[in-house]
């Protein structure tokens, strides 16, 4: 059987109502988790004997503007014992109410969730770690956000904070 | 990053005010007995811009947390406004210890979403250029690590056998660093003749300089002092932490890209993966210098059967025309001049391409949306992930031995902060 069904299969046996919907593009296959289910998920999928991805490749959020729900974070898989790679999809409707950290299932979690809510703003629930990592500690706003001002502006200083800050093309709500 | 502002010093603040102060966000265990120390962001053995807040009793590291960014300079955003084949120079400038493979993720990723695929000449030149850049950016860590563990000698040698490797970049792309070679659909032109022979050149003396690195270090009393069995990471956690490259197959994982979803034809050469089991500075150290071997390797069959034929595709959209049909031909005029002014359109739809690089698995996603530029570009960068583990591997050893830990895990600034 093809392991793409495979997967499929096994997590919808598992955790019914889990997948939202599954996207193959390019010979890869992604699954949209519903966010309430993300960490089940992670954690059968790490812990199943015949899932096994036992490695967390990568964690990047993707801001789908003007889209709704508006965030999207993709979990990048890899079980080395089936070499096999598996993208998970969470749709975000709130970036300050995010999906559940998998740091207790990977290790390594922790500190990709520290780049994703430093650079676009998603809060991982339960992730205590949380703060700025590339940007000073002072930093306003989420710079991978499309809504981010992109250059051409005049330099924010804290004595001029406030007059640039009122000219900066935020998004409409 | 944080810097503490000038009124503050650090004996007037609390704990707390401190803790947020310095922004690492690190747990101290005993802040009356114990010392912080801020290592970096300007140390030679951080290589590059690292700054660790290490707590420390007495000599030994108690906790310590990475504080990154120094270097950020928003790649990832950048790129959202640069057409495909601009943002490729971005690329070059992440680990600028070894551009060729950074080019090589990102150029793989994008014909991925734009669903093409380099015919075979180009694909061994790829390989040919990406293993030359193992070897210089292995080369540079060797050096480094030496460096760092007080060896001058050993860096002296590397960075001459890197300025080689340099130099024959330089004869390809006419840049010894930031090279941009591999276009989306190919290369940017083919080698120039005296490529070849001076790769030949290499492969006949390299060996036996190899020979005298090893002759310096392998067997050397205080190298050996420095190194077996400090920042021992086990197999279980070196996977649980991300870790990926040497640094995982030194705590024996046997995964090395290449080999489980080969690209650019790596399925064709015969090549080991290096493995130790030891998962200490030292195996660390031996995967790398085997690495050598097996880069050599390859480069001498991808040498011997580098096929003849076109370096790009044939697909005008993707690839522009070559110079001497613009004189002539009025269509070629209008793909040149939609490529340069406009770049082609990719897909709607996202992809994750990732290849081995000199420090681990270099993962790209990648998003079009129908448009020119991209929609969202992420680096999954080796040297980030591989920095998450530190903290874990350093902890109860001597500051002397985080040097050398720091060392053996091979991060690039560049990378980590893009």
């Amino acid at each position: 059987m093809n392991r793409n069904q495979l997967v499929f299969d096994k997590i919808t046996a598992a955790i019914p109502d889990a997948i939202e919907e599954v996207l193959d593009f390019r010979g890869e296959q992604t699954l949209f988790i519903y966010q309430k289910h993300i960490k089940a998920v992670c954690q059968f999928l790490r812990d199943d004997a015949e899932m096994q991805y036992n490695m967390l490749s990568d964690v990047c959020a993707d801001d789908m503007l003007p889209d709704y729900p508006r965030f999207a974070v993709n979990y990048h898989l890899y079980s080395i014992p089936q070499n096999h790679r598996l993208r998970l999809r969470v749709r975000v409707e709130d970036p300050d109410d995010g999906p559940e950290t998998v740091g207790a299932i990977w290790a390594v979690a922790t500190w990709l969730e520290m780049e994703v809510w430093d650079l676009m703003g998603v809060r991982f629930k339960n992730n205590t770690s949380l703060r700025r990592l590339f940007l000073p500690e002072d930093w306003q706003g989420h710079p991978l956000r499309k809504d981010y001002p992109l250059g051409y502006e005049d330099v924010q200083f804290s004595f001029n904070w406030e007059n640039i800050d009122a000219k900066k093309p935020y998004a409409q709500e | 990053m944080t810097l503490l502002s000038g009124s503050d010093t650090i004996q007037e603040l609390t704990i707390e005010e401190l803790r947020a102060k310095v922004g690492t966000g690190m747990e101290i265990a005993d802040a009356e007995e114990h010392m912080l120390l801020s290592m970096g962001p300007q140390h030679p053995s951080t290589h590059g811009v690292l700054r660790l807040l290490v707590e420390l009793d007495g000599e030994t590291v108690v906790n310590l947390a990475p504080d990154i960014g120094f270097l950020h300079t928003g790649v990832e955003k950048t790129m959202e406004s640069k057409t495909f084949t601009k943002g490729l120079v971005l690329t070059d400038r992440m680990d600028y210890l070894s551009p060729m493979s950074n080019n090589l993720g990102y150029i793989l990723a994008v014909e991925k979403l734009l669903g093409v695929e380099v015919p075979p000449r180009a694909q061994a030149i790829r390989v040919i250029l990406t293993e030359l850049a193992r070897i210089s950016s292995h080369l540079v860590w060797l050096g480094t690590h030496a460096l760092d563990l007080a060896a001058m000698t050993v860096f002296l040698y590397c960075f001459r056998e890197r300025e080689y490797i340099l130099d024959l970049f330089e004869m390809v792309s006419g840049q010894r660093m930031m090279v941009s070679y591999f276009r989306p659909g190919g290369l940017w032109r083919d080698l120039p003749e005296d490529f070849i022979p001076a790769v030949r050149h290499f492969l006949d003396f390299f060996p036996s300089r190899l020979a005298d690195y090893e002759a310096l270090l392998t067997n050397n009393p205080i190298f050996l002092n420095r190194t077996k069995g400090v920042g021992v990471i086990s197999a279980e956690d070196a996977v649980s932490w991300g870790l990926t490259g040497p640094s995982l197959r030194a705590s024996g994982v046997k995964w090395d890209i290449r080999k489980a979803q080969p690209y650019c034809g790596y399925e064709q050469y015969e090549f080991d993966v290096p493995t130790q089991t030891e998962g200490d500075v030292y195996s660390r150290y031996l995967c790398r210098i085997q690495e050598f071997h097996e880069s050599l390797h390859i480069l001498e069959q991808a040498l011997d059967k580098l096929p003849d034929g076109p370096i790009r595709i044939d697909d005008r959209k993707i690839v522009p025309p070559p110079r001497s049909e613009l004189g002539h031909s009025m269509e070629a005029v209008i793909h040149h001049f939609k490529l340069w002014t406009e770049g082609f359109k990719a897909p709607n739809g996202f992809v994750y391409q990732s290849v081995e690089s000199p420090r681990g698995e270099f993962g790209v996603y990648l998003r079009g949306d129908g448009g020119p530029n991209p929609a969202r570009v992420h680096f999954r960068a080796p040297s980030y992930v591989n920095l998450a583990s530190l903290p874990k591997m350093a902890k109860n050893l001597f500051v002397a031995d985080l040097v050398a830990i720091i060392g053996s895990i091979d991060i690039v600034l560049g990378e980590i902060d893009r």
